[in-house]
Parts: structure tokens; sequence; C-alpha cells
């Protein structure tokens, strides 16, 4: 059984079409680790009977010879991508048990790929944290443990519980969303691949709303190559989503072994932080020596506005937040407090009770921002920064084809550590924040272990739709990192 | 900038968030500590620079004013906490 599971996507894949294990089976070991596996509380809603059902109808198309790309391989959806039928959360109390009546455009279209649904995945409550740990369904806990530790570690946010899940082989890839961070944080703390694609090259139809010009989908996997046949089948043009882009998806496994021969890397002189741990930076340095090695050249590029990239995000978001988050009124669908005597009344205290801490100071930050006499001098000013932030990336273009940074100031952190000081919580997203804001490509890679034996990653920062680039500079890296550690299986029941 | 109670209690009123006394204290200082944060932001020069409206070039799509969805009023009404019939059910708003 941990044989099957271990396998990354592709190898499956091929195993599949070579008749050499069924979807059946593929998707019985899957369970049985997600079942094994609850004490990580990476799943919030498991979907077994509907997981084995779809096992075996790819079987049959096999079978058959009729099988699509991602044929019987098994999956998991993050909590906040609608799935018709059944129970999504976004990780609030608000929603309750709503039951979508649609389904999502991405996950519909791993379906339509012949992808099989394990079941949802734990999140900060409406993707609101870095940490997992404001989940209305408690925090998902990182698979890896600190050498001789038994302390519960958090697995990154906002993704945290799809990031634990491929961590810990519950399954062959996740889906999740990406506004400041929380697809490349929470692959990083957890030793994962993880792929925020360009704004608009996934559909958000679907997907439960936070900042609606930051938001994007995107996979979560074992291996680059394993990112790359699931964005190839995520990604879509969208009639139903008005930002999604007009331009043919490619396939990015074609060209994942191009190398980087001839590429110009930038290294952005703005993430070297004071205070970062030197494990940080050392492992900076080893990939760029390694795209070097392979024949990249490295170039110093400077992206002078990224200081201000959190505190800009910090307006923007929680503006675009308050607006969507109006939506949950107690009256539709999802939590409605009792006793309430008129419909005002109705709103604050369902709202009161259906929502988080974090997300209450997001939806009060975003409404004191865009009240009237405030909303120059917060939003639009932010507004301003952001095209700053977006200039500085466009003359780096002008230098280099991809950017290498590290993915986070620092490891997976324990359960607890942060989660009473918003701030510091937020520096976590330093490094990723910035690409949001310019609606740029990246991709988060593991390369290695700090001294304690938690892992790191390195982020790869591509041109706008350029996602193939970044995957091919994240391929080299994990080709010359060679990073096979996995964690210990402490949590099997 | 930095708020008073009486201006939390006035966005939480805004915002439609019930937040009570006890609370009021507790959620100023929390949101003056990301308010202080951001403050930085008015270090940056954006003298005649643009905000960013759209995150990629692109036209804003069209697509003909046609019913694509709909007809489906037991869908639409089977998550609501209090339906009768098809309709959702508030307290009373009209005397």
């Amino acid at each position: 059984m941990s044989e099957l599971t271990h396998l990354t996507l592709a190898d499956a894949r091929d195993m599949l079409r070579a008749k050499k294990v069924s979807s059946s089976e593929l998707t019985r070991a899957f369970v049985a680790a997600m079942e094994r596996a609850r004490m990580l509380n990476a799943f919030v809603t498991e979907t077994r009977d509907r997981a084995l059902e779809m096992a075996k109808a790819s079987d049959e198309r096999i079978w058959r010879g009729d099988a699509r790309p991602l044929e019987g391989l098994p999956v998991a959806i993050k909590d906040l991508f609608c799935t018709k039928g059944v129970r999504t959360t976004a990780g609030s109390r608000i929603l309750g048990n709503f039951i979508p009546p649609y389904e999502s455009t991405v996950s519909q279209n791993l379906w339509d790929a012949g992808a099989v649904m394990l079941g949802k995945t734990n999140m900060d409550e409406f993707a609101m944290g870095s940490s997992n740990e404001t989940s209305y369904f408690k925090p998902a806990i990182n698979p890896w443990r600190a050498r001789d530790s038994n302390e519960n570690l958090v697995p990154g946010g906002s993704s945290g519980g799809s990031a634990a899940a491929v961590a810990a082989s519950l399954c062959l890839g996740a889906t999740g969303t990406d506004t400041g961070g929380s697809i490349r944080q929470p692959a990083a703390l957890s030793g994962i691949v993880g792929v925020k694609p360009t704004y608009g090259r996934c559909s958000r139809w679907g997907i439960v709303a936070f900042a609606s010009s930051l938001d994007q989908a995107g996979p979560m996997t074992r291996t680059v190559r394993d990112a790359a046949i699931m964005l190839s089948h995520m990604a879509s043009v969208d009639e139903k989503d008005s930002t999604s882009v007009d331009m043919p998806v490619p396939d990015y496994e074609d060209g994942l072994e191009g190398g980087v021969s001839g590429l110009r890397i930038g290294i952005p002189k703005e993430y070297r932080l004071q205070g970062a741990p030197p494990e940080i930076d050392a492992l900076w340095q080893q990939g760029a020596y390694w795209l070097r090695a392979q024949g990249a050249e490295i170039v110093d590029v400077s992206l002078p506005h990224t200081k201000y990239a959190l505190p800009a995000y910090y307006i923007v978001a929680p503006a675009e937040a308050s607006s969507n988050l109006a939506r949950y009124d107690g009256v539709r669908y999802g939590h409605r407090a009792e006793g309430s005597h008129d419909l005002v009344d109705l709103y604050e205290h369902s709202r009161s009770q259906g929502f988080g801490a974090e997300v209450k100071r997001r939806v009060l930050i975003g409404t004191y921002v865009l009240s009237a006499g405030y909303y120059d001098a917060y939003y639009t000013r932010a507004q301003k920064v952001r095209t700053l932030i977006k200039r500085d990336f466009e003359r780096a273009w002008e230098k280099c084809d991809a950017l290498l940074t590290p993915a986070t100031p620092g490891p997976a952190f324990p359960v607890g550590r942060k989660s009473n000081d918003p701030v510091s919580m937020y520096l976590n997203d330093v490094f990723t924040v910035t690409v949001n804001l310019a609606g740029l490509p990246a991709i988060s890679v593991p390369v290695g272990l700090t001294e304690n034996g938690l892992p790191l990653g390195l982020q790869v920062i591509g041109k706008t739709f350029d996602e193939a680039t970044a995957l091919r500079v994240g391929r080299s890296i994990e080709l010359a990192a060679n990073f096979t550690d996995r964690p210990r299986s402490w949590w099997m029941a | 900038m930095s708020v008073d109670k009486t201006t939390v209690g006035r966005i939480a009123k805004l915002a439609r968030i019930a937040l009570p006394d006890e609370q009021v204290e507790s959620m100023m200082g929390e949101l003056n500590g990301i308010l202080g944060w951001i403050e930085q932001l008015h270090e940056v020069d954006i003298d005649g620079v643009e905000p960013m409206t759209s995150v990629v070039a692109q036209k804003l799509k069209m697509r003909d004013d046609v019913v694509t969805a709909g007809g489906d009023a037991a869908a639409i009404v089977a998550n609501a906490p209090q339906t009768e019939d098809d309709f959702f059910v508030v307290p009373k708003v009209v005397e």
C-alpha cells in the first residue's frame, strides 16, 4: 500500500496506462492512507465513496482504451473550491453545511481530465492566514517535525491541508489557491512543490472569493513534473470568469527538461533580509550556483519597492475581502444567528458568530480603508504602490528571464507561536506577496533541510504568462537539489 | 492614522459585524497595530503614478445579454437556513 502512495503523479499515470495497477487499487491505497492520517487534520471532508466510484469508472475507461490525461489519479481539493453536492466550507463557520449546487471550473477541469476526488482539504478561514491556524476546523498539522522533537508544527497556509496531504503522501497532488503566498509558502514549509500561475490563467469561477484581483488557483505536488501536469489540466479559458485570459493553455510538461543554458536569472538584492536565518541566504546562493553550473547567467537586479509590498497588500486584500464577504448574511446560505429581532440584528449576529477573529480584523480594516475620507489615503495610495511594484518587475525583465528568491523567511514554526501577533504572521509572506500584486507566475521548489531537519524552498518568478520558463528553472533546481527526504510517518493510526 | 473606540464601533456597524463592548478595546489595539505598520506606505513617492486597475493588460470581455442559467429556484433556496415555498425568510422588515 505505502509503495503505491509514494508514487509521483507522473509515475502513477504511466503505471495506470500500462495497466500495471488499476485506479481502484491506487485509490484504495490513498483512501487508507488518508483515513490513517486523521491526526494531521489535513482533510475537513473525506469523500471515500465518491473516490471509489470515480476510480471504478476510470478503470472501465482505461480498459476500453479511452483514458483521459489524468485518468484514475486521486487528488485532493482545497475546501475553497465549490464541489457540486459536496460540502464546501472555506474553513469558516459561516458557510455552515453549504452544499454547492455547482462545480468550480478548476475542479470540473480536473474531473473532465479523469482525476479522482479523495476529499476537501483544511485551510485558513477564507484563505486568510499563513499557518492554517485560523481554520474553524482546527489547524492542519505539518507531517514534518524537527529532529528529536515531538512538537507539532504548522504546515503553512492558507493551503495548509493541501500541503500536509501532499507531503504525507495522502494524495498524488492537490489544488491550492494563492492570494499572497497561500500555495508557495505552505509548499516550502511542507517540503513540496507549489505553483501560482499568472493571474487569469486559471478560472476563479466557483472558488470562494477572498481578494478578487489577487486570487489564483494552482497545483501542489511532490515534483515539478507533477505540478506541470496538473496545471495543464486546471488552467482553461472560461467565459464564466471575465478575467480568465483568452490564451490557449500549453502542455506544461513539454519542454520541462529544456534546462537553463543561456537563461538570465535575476537575483533581487532587496530579498536579502536583515535578521533572516543564515541558512536561508546560504540556500539561495546555493540555488544560484546550481543554475550557473547548468549554464545560466546570474545577474543582480533591483526591485526597489519590495518592502512596500506587504503593507500595500494589507490594504488591497482586506478592502476586496470586505466587499466579497458582504454576501454572508445568514439569509441565503450558511450560519444564521438565532433569536434576532430585526434584519440588521440578524446580519450583525450571524456575521459576528460566523466569522473568526482574523476574518473580522480584515473585514474591519477593509471597511475602514474604503470608508469616506480614507479611501484616497489608503486604498488609492496602495493601488499606486502596486503600479510601482509591477514597474519594478518590468524593469527587471529587461535584464533577466526569471528571478530566483527564497520562498519563505524561515522554516515551519510551532502551532501557536505566531497566532497572537497578526503582523508577525503577515511577515511570512514577505517573499511571495510581490508576485500576487504584479499578477506574475511563480513556483516554490523544496531544496533542502535546516540543521533541525525542516524543509526550505526556493522561489522562481517568471514573466507574465511564462509559467513554462518558471517551471523549467524549477525543474533544473529540483534536479540539482535532489531533495529526496520524506517526513517520518509518526501520524499513522 | 489610528482609530479610536468610536471609529471601531462605526466600522463594525458599517461591516454589519456585532462587536460586544468588551471586545472593542482589544480590536482597537489589533487594528492600530496593523494600521501603524501600514503607515510606512507614506514614505513612497507616488507623484504622477496611476493606480493599478487591472492586473494583466486585457480588454474587458463582452458577451451576449442572454440568460445562461437559472430557472432552478429549488437549488437556489436549498442551502437557506429558513425558507417558505421558494422564498428566503427574514425577520419582519415592514410594520
